[in-house]
């Protein structure tokens, strides 16, 4: 049953193989017996249970929603109505929210059943998910090593068949870094098309949220879900959603797959480009064309997302002062004492260090040395995909420049850490959708993940390639050791 | 040493949405403490604001009546700043593209006419309230006033005297309510004015340095506290001071202005534009439309009642400082068809004292339009005179009925008979001999004594006219 995609699961739920009752408890097991992963922050099997249950009872009355009654787990970053919601940090370890995102309304009305609050790390700053104030996450193919972050505990826990799948947020990788470390497919969609209400904001301009699968047919049974024009996000686009599993079919003859010449050049990982380099004779198989395109800005990505970035972060983090919610110091002399203390005591470095960074670039003297040139850059970044999408339809390149890496090894180097997030990073900025498949493995047994980029609301079409790509290879199947039951 | 003062004024009006501006919880006064704010409100984790464009209306309208650009395309900024009353850690407002921009405002002050420039109209929230009583050492924190719109309203530093900036104010107050944007009510917070001040040498260009004045919640104090303010700052330079560019706070019971921690100047509220809202796009169709909706203005409603009507501009100034009143009195001159310039005494009179009396807006007025007409009707067909029209008034406002019904029952009715009349000269005549000889030997004050002694017998109802009239015939043989 564990190995089962959500497409299978929703067939022998139906076939009445198996309750939403028994998988949830299934799982549950699960997530104990691997509790070292350390994927969840949260888990709740009563409220898990009466989800599963209220699932059958509507399967039982024919049930039309095809994922009515699968389990899923919940990155912890998304409001969940009577759930501890942490965001992976201690200013809100007490925090119940009181209300559904969005994204976990549409969930529950389609009946699904929430497995629980994943990992992250804190604010959804990092790559690594080392830091989370609920601990590190381990990744499944080695424990030593991490899963990637932010988005870490949800890889983790798709990785481990803890879950079918996950939800995950995205604002510079956080989505796909975290799939290509771990082996999963990873869906950031385009900006505005899932709804950021409820989701707690980390850079309001690049946050997406997006799924964890091991397929990407999964992947489009999900997100016929989460995708939609929400009214209380003024930043969601009312473009209609399309059937994502229509499409996946679909012949991709003649389809033209561009390689940005500045992702190929020195400092890549000759084992990864290998991978990369196999993906592409898989494609051409299939009737596909490479080109090369070029991406003349790509170098600008990483110091516009780090000055955008954290600038709207420090804005966004400003409500958790201890006023209203949340954590607040014990013993504080008056108001600014208050404030300093609990932000002192509540957030980790990471955090801290992207605020100062934010407030600086918005302060007044560097604002438009920072911000405002950062602003000007991240448009210069966006022409460069528009111009190279004239001349192919999906643009491909590694996900991640390494795979996974030490628990601990670039923890001490902010910067190292950063670099992560060269190829993801550019999309986030664009808002293009971008999606990251199991490609292959490097000589430590470590999966590497294959990225593509699409044009805006095409993510049919990106699904449609990755189904066509997983359809004649079997990465996506391979299970970490030891997790096979 | 001539000094000239410059003041330039910045008006905080709510506007009369009926929700928030980015959320969709009530803005109502006066409900229980944190009972009008939402999830967004109150600025839980994950929630994210959604534009009134009811209060983007509201900014158009203002923006029309000044004369003002109106821009098709401004943005939202967030002015980052940490306090209690503001839940999000910043305020939504609008920074370098606003949504209205060169607008201005004729005032006169003392029969001049002056122009005052408005640099610019802006759309924000507004924040809670910190209620620093009842608590014991601590602050009580109410949101139900977190998110209500605001237009921020910036002058020129255009104005050159109290006097001006108090004829400014009055000027937008009124405008405002006849927009029905805002209901202007001081007290309560929705019409709120802080006075930018400095003072330089008469005939220098160069601006001096500026001290903001806040918390001044009526036009009197607006009036004293930048008299006082200037006055300080005269007196500090002219002892070879330096004014510092700092808040003050103006404090009507001990009648100075001081200062606030002046480290609120440091303040860098490191604006930027909100990735959480798009430009706020207003079409020009959206424009037209606002504009079919407008109002008869103030000034031109003004113009016509002095034209229409024949009023003099004092009590066309009276009638039309309120719609309410403006409408009021229009309707009473086209029911009651009688002297417009009658119904403007009487009502600018009489009625104005009374509401003024017990504190009532006129949408309150015990005495209708309809009763005010039939008051005017029987006063312009010499039922009663009037000063019995007086008493008629106060009874109408006491609930005793319409005029007639006053009249009818306290018998009221003016006493036109001729032949009654003279009957009540002659008894009063031969009751009086003393004054008639000493009226007739010139004493021509006690004129008046006999009026008044006709009045007397007949409880005031004798027509005066005809009591002139015949008195003197009477009289003055």
């Amino acid at each position: 049953m564990i190995e089962k995609t959500v497409a299978e699961l929703s067939a022998a739920l139906r076939r009445k193989e198996i309750s939403s009752v028994e998988l949830a408890r299934l799982f549950l097991e699960r997530i104990d017996r691997y509790k070292d992963l350390n994927a969840f922050i949260t888990v709740d099997a009563e409220r898990t249970l009466a989800q599963a249950e209220a699932s059958d009872e509507r399967l039982a009355r024919g049930a039309n929603n095809p994922l009515t009654g699968i389990p899923l787990a919940q990155k912890d970053i998304f409001c969940a109505d009577g759930w501890r919601t942490t965001c992976g940090s201690r200013i809100l370890s007490n925090f119940v929210a009181p209300y559904n995102a969005t994204t976990v309304d549409k969930f529950n009305q389609a009946g699904v059943v929430c497995l629980g609050k994943t990992n992250m790390d804190e604010f959804a700053m990092g790559s690594s998910n080392e830091t989370s104030y609920y601990g590190v996450v381990k990744n499944p193919w080695n424990p030593a090593l991490v899963p990637g972050g932010s988005s870490g505990g949800s890889a983790a826990a798709v990785a481990a068949r803890l879950a079918p799948a996950a939800t995950g947020t995205d604002t510079g990788g956080s989505i796909r870094q975290p799939a290509a470390l771990c082996n999963l497919t990873g869906l950031k969609p385009s900006y505005g098309r899932v709804s950021r209400y409820g989701m707690i904001a980390f850079a309001s301009s690049l946050d997406q949220g997006g799924l964890l699968t091991r397929t990407a047919e999964d992947a489009a049974l999900l997100l016929n879900v989460m995708a939609g024009f929400d009214p209380r996000d003024s930043t969601s686009v009312d473009e209609p959603v399309p059937d994502y599993t229509q499409s996946l079919d679909q012949d991709i003859k003649g389809l033209r797959i561009g390689l940005p010449k500045e992702y190929f050049s020195q400092g890549l990982n000759p084992e990864v480009m290998k991978v990369i380099e196999s993906a592409m004779a898989e494609f051409k198989k299939l009737g596909a064309q490479v080109v090369e395109v070029t991406l003349p800005n790509s170098q600008l990505a990483i110091p516009c997302y780090y000055v955008l970035a954290p600038a709207e972060a420090s804005s966004n983090l400003s409500r958790f002062d201890g006023a209203r919610y949340g954590l607040r110091a014990k013993d504080y002399t008056d108001l600014l004492d208050m404030y300093c203390k609990t932000r002192a005591e509540g957030f980790g470095a990471e955090v801290k260090r992207r605020i100062m960074i934010g407030t600086y670039a918005l302060s007044a003297g560097y604002y438009d040395a920072y911000y405002l040139k950062a602003q000007k850059l991240r448009r210069l970044i966006a022409e460069d995909f528009r111009k190279a999408f004239e001349a192919c339809d999906v643009i491909m390149g590694p996900t991640s420049p390494t795979t996974a890496f030490r628990i601990g090894e670039k923890s001490d180097d902010p910067v190292a850490m950063y670099l992560n997030d060269i190829y993801t990073v550019p999309t986030n900025l664009a808002g293009l959708p971008g999606l990251s498949i199991p490609a292959g493995f490097d000589s430590r047994d470590l999966p590497v993940g294959l990225q593509m980029i699409g044009k805006y609301f095409d993510e049919a079409r990106l699904l449609n390639v990755a189904h066509r790509y997983q359809q004649v290879t079997d990465w996506h199947h391979r299970i970490p050791p030891g997790f096979d039951e | 040493m001539e000094w000239e003062t410059v003041i330039g004024l910045e008006v905080h009006a709510q506007l009369l949405t009926k929700s928030k501006a980015f959320s969709g919880a009530a803005t109502k006064y006066g409900a229980e403490p944190n009972t009008q704010a939402c999830a967004v409100d109150i600025a839980l984790p994950g929630v994210l604001p959604v534009f009134n464009r009811e209060a983007a209306r509201m900014a158009v309208r203002f923006g029309l009546a000044v004369g003002a650009q109106i821009n098709h395309r401004s943005v939202f900024a967030r002015k980052n700043y940490f306090y209690p009353d503001l839940p999000k850690g910043y305020q939504i407002s609008q920074y370098e593209l606003p949504i209205v921009t060169q607008g201005n405002i004729t005032i006169e002050v003392d029969g001049v006419q002056k122009r005052i420039g408005i640099t610019r109209a802006h759309l924000e929230e507004d924040a809670g309230k910190s209620l620093h009583e009842d608590f014991h050492g601590m602050t009580g924190i109410d949101l139900n006033r977190a998110g209500t719109p605001l237009l921020e309203i910036v002058s020129e530093p255009d104005m050159r005297s109290a006097k001006e900036a108090v004829a400014y104010l009055k000027k937008l107050h009124e405008l405002v309510r006849y927009l029905e944007i805002c209901d202007g009510n001081m007290q309560e917070g929705s019409f709120r004015c802080d006075a930018n001040v400095s003072v330089r040498p008469k005939g220098e260009n160069k601006l001096g340095t500026r001290a903001e004045l806040k918390n001044i919640n009526s036009f009197r104090f607006v009036e004293k506290a930048i008299e006082l303010e200037v006055e300080r700052q005269i007196d500090l330079i002219e002892g070879g001071g330096k004014v510092v560019q700092e808040t003050r706070l103006y404090d009507s019971d001990q009648n100075i202005t001081r200062s606030m921690r002046s480290k609120e100047e440091a303040m860098d509220y490191r604006y930027f534009p909100d990735p959480d809202l798009p430009p706020l796009v207003i079409t020009e169709d959206f424009i037209r439309g606002v504009e079919k909706t407008l109002p008869e203005l103030p000034d031109a409603k003004r113009a016509r009642f002095m034209q229409v009507y024949g009023l003099n501009a004092y009590d066309a100034g009276v009638l039309t400082s309120s719609r309410e009143m403006a409408d009021y009195y229009e309707q009473v001159v086209r029911d009651s068809k009688t002297d417009p310039k009658i119904a403007a005494n009487w009502i600018t009179g009489e009625l104005a004292a009374f509401l003024n009396r017990d504190n009532r807006e006129i949408a309150a007025s015990p005495v209708t339009v309809p009763m005010m007409s039939g008051l005017l009707r029987r006063l312009a067909d010499n039922t009663i005179s009037g000063k019995i029209a007086k008493e008629v008034f106060e009874s109408m406002w006491n609930g005793e009925g319409d005029a007639d019904a006053v009249i009818a029952k306290k018998g009221l009715q003016q006493i036109t008979d001729t032949g009654a009349i003279e009957k009540v000269i002659e008894e009063i005549i031969a009751k009086n001999p003393k004054q008639l000889e000493q009226y007739r030997a010139g004493k021509q004050a006690l004129f008046g004594y006999f009026v008044g002694q006709v009045m007397k017998v007949t409880q005031g109802k004798a027509n005066p006219q005809q009591v002139n009239e015949l008195l003197r015939k009477k009289l003055g043989a």
